[in-house]
């Protein structure tokens, strides 16, 4: 009896917290669901329970359809941060590859600086990058996120793939040297293939950063036409003072469950890239 | 035979090796120039440039879409004499000073409960990740609607629990506004940081845990002294990164109370939007956003000194 009593205990004591930042974690997410399914007559009822539906309708996903470009944003959002996580692997590959395996003077100062302009923060740059896409003629263009998301992206990139890049042997990439293959061939012949998971930590990692992006969407995009999700929900389903709040949470859950799908999918490269930052160094 | 002693020898200098391109190229300093050109150019253009542009724009009276003036520090100045811009100091610090308080003692707590054997751990560590992957505006709407304060399950719970009508109006009142904004960063930052610190956990050897106990040392101890030493580094290293993000937060203010009421949760970069491209002054708004750079430039210099430093 006593080493049963001690089991629950220590199941208990084990449980009780993780439940509990799970519920935490999950609560929005919850509400977000119920409330897409709820009618307006419950939503807007005193009296009925609110944390179960009780005849639940797809009503605000058809009006979210039908009403709303919300198809259109989220092949907008896509696009964008797809094409901007591809050029930024690119251009942090060949920004790493030669600080992580090339020694020539200045590479220091150069990995120093990557590190640096990885934390600058938008809200710095934004009004001048502003002027900067107008004077360009790059606004309401889809081109001018692509352009801007990868100054945060890639020097992202090149420090999560320089860290990687430091874990790779030297050896294959020597014994191809002493057999006569120039730097380049050796690079994408023998060490690129060899990084597929530190590209897929980058990658995943970059990717929902450009699906989280807000502010240079917001000041970009002012067409309907070319809105990102983030930004056609704040700017076309909250109108005024009126909120409608079954079709923003059916929104708002359509617009997570792509990147949480995706996310799922490679749980453990994403987690490798957000450790390997601060764990590894 | 024709052959002369000096080619026996083989005395006479050969040739001079033709310049080869592919040679060249192929000299270590050379090829990483040259790879490392179009990124640096890259960030060059889109991100030295629109830094230095952003400092001749916050030394000229520039209203949108007309040439500027040049006007010396008188931004600043301006800036200095008004009261909203100091509040908006104030309400920065305060948010990040509180939300990464929270977030350092929360996500140490995350990693504590995460890091003791129970099924489904992966799952649940997955799922714990969601607050930080789900973009914020999305999230952040969902808690506008939680905290709506006449239909929505803070104030029903509430009111359940026999809290007098109406409850408490969580956007509308200065004090609370601060205290939302502040819990809903804490609810998105809190699993960067319990992962991180997590991952950081699995790295102590778990023979320092038995000598400490076999010495006699209690489970604080044990803690205390073994732990949190071990996890000083990256504790401060997470901390760092997030209290930057935090310092220039503009989606989770800008969805929830653009700034109000009265001002009582704006931060730099709301209160730069809203001058900027609100009023459509460039040149202020430059100048705001600018104010931000003393504190920030302390931290990225201390942070990427420190990443040079490990790596």
């Amino acid at each position: 009896m006593i080493t049963g009593h001690g089991r629950i205990e220590r199941a208990v004591r084990t449980w009780l917290p993780v439940l509990f930042f799970l519920f935490v974690a999950l609560l929005p997410f919850y509400w977000m669901a119920i409330t897409s399914i709820k009618p307006n007559s419950e939503l807007y009822s005193l009296r009925a329970n609110p944390l179960i539906v009780h005849v639940p309708t797809l009503k605000h996903y058809v009006d979210l359809f039908n009403t709303t470009n919300f198809l259109l944003w989220t092949w907008n959002t896509m696009l964008v941060a797809v094409v901007s996580t591809a050029i930024s692997l690119v251009l942090g590959i060949m920004l790493a590859y030669p600080l992580a395996r090339i020694n020539f003077p200045g590479a220091g100062l150069i990995a120093i600086g990557v590190a640096a302009v990885y934390l600058v923060p938008q809200p710095l740059l934004f009004l001048p990058l502003a002027d900067v896409i107008n004077r360009l003629d790059l606004g309401n263009t889809l081109t001018a996120v692509i352009l801007t998301y990868p100054t945060m992206l890639v020097p992202f990139c090149a420090w999560l793939l320089l860290g990687y890049f430091k874990t790779v042997p030297m050896e294959l990439e020597e014994a191809a040297r002493i057999d006569g293959a120039s730097r380049l061939q050796t690079m994408r012949r023998i060490f690129l293939p060899l990084c597929t998971p530190g590209f897929i930590s980058a990658g995943i990692f970059a990717f929902t950063l450009a699906q989280n992006e807000f502010l240079y969407a917001l000041i970009f995009l002012t067409k309907t036409s070319v809105r990102t999700v983030p930004v056609g929900v704040i700017s076309e389903l909250i109108k005024g003072d009126v909120f409608y709040w079954g079709q923003l949470m059916a929104a708002a859950l359509l617009g997570s469950i792509p990147v949480a799908i995706i996310y799922s999918f490679f749980v453990e490269h994403y987690v490798a890239g957000l450790t390997s930052g601060a764990v590894k160094g | 035979m024709a052959v002369r002693a000096e080619e026996l020898a083989g005395i006479v200098p050969r040739p001079r090796r033709p310049f080869s391109l592919g040679e060249w190229l192929d000299r270590g300093a050379v090829f990483s120039w040259l790879m490392m050109a179009p990124p640096i150019l890259f960030i060059a253009a889109l991100v030295g440039y629109p830094f230095f542009y952003g400092i001749f724009l916050s030394l000229e009276n520039r209203p949108v879409a007309q040439p500027g003036t040049f006007v010396g520090l008188q931004n600043f100045i301006k800036e200095a004499h008004d009261p909203v811009f100091w509040q908006v100091v104030r309400n920065t610090f305060v948010y990040t000073i509180v939300a990464t308080i929270l977030k350092m003692i929360g996500g140490l707590c995350l990693a504590l409960a995460m890091n003791q054997h129970f099924k489904f751990k992966n799952i649940i560590r997955a799922l714990m990740l969601l607050p930080f992957i789900v973009p914020t505006v999305l999230s952040t709407v969902a808690f506008m609607w939680m905290l709506d304060p006449a239909f929505s399950v803070v104030n029903r719970v509430l009111m359940e629990f026999g809290w007098p009508k109406p409850g408490p109006s969580w956007l509308g009142n200065p004090v609370l506004a601060m205290i939302s904004i502040i819990v809903i960063n804490t609810w998105r930052g809190l699993p960067f940081y319990g992962i991180t610190l997590l991952a950081g956990l699995q790295t102590v050897p778990t023979e320092l845990y038995e000598a400490a106990t076999i010495d006699g040392a209690s489970g604080w101890h044990r803690f205390r002294y073994v732990t949190l030493p071990l996890l000083q580094p990256i504790i401060l290293i997470v901390t760092l990164f997030s209290v930057i993000f935090t310092f220039a937060d503009f989606q989770l203010v800008y969805v929830l109370t653009h700034g109000g009421p009265q001002n009582a949760t704006a931060l730099f970069a709301t209160y730069a939007f809203d001058i900027g491209m609100g009023s459509g002054q460039l040149g202020l708004g430059a100048a705001v956003a600018l104010a931000m750079l003393p504190a920030l430039a302390v931290l990225i210099v201390a942070i990427s000194l420190y990443l040079r430093k490990k790596s």
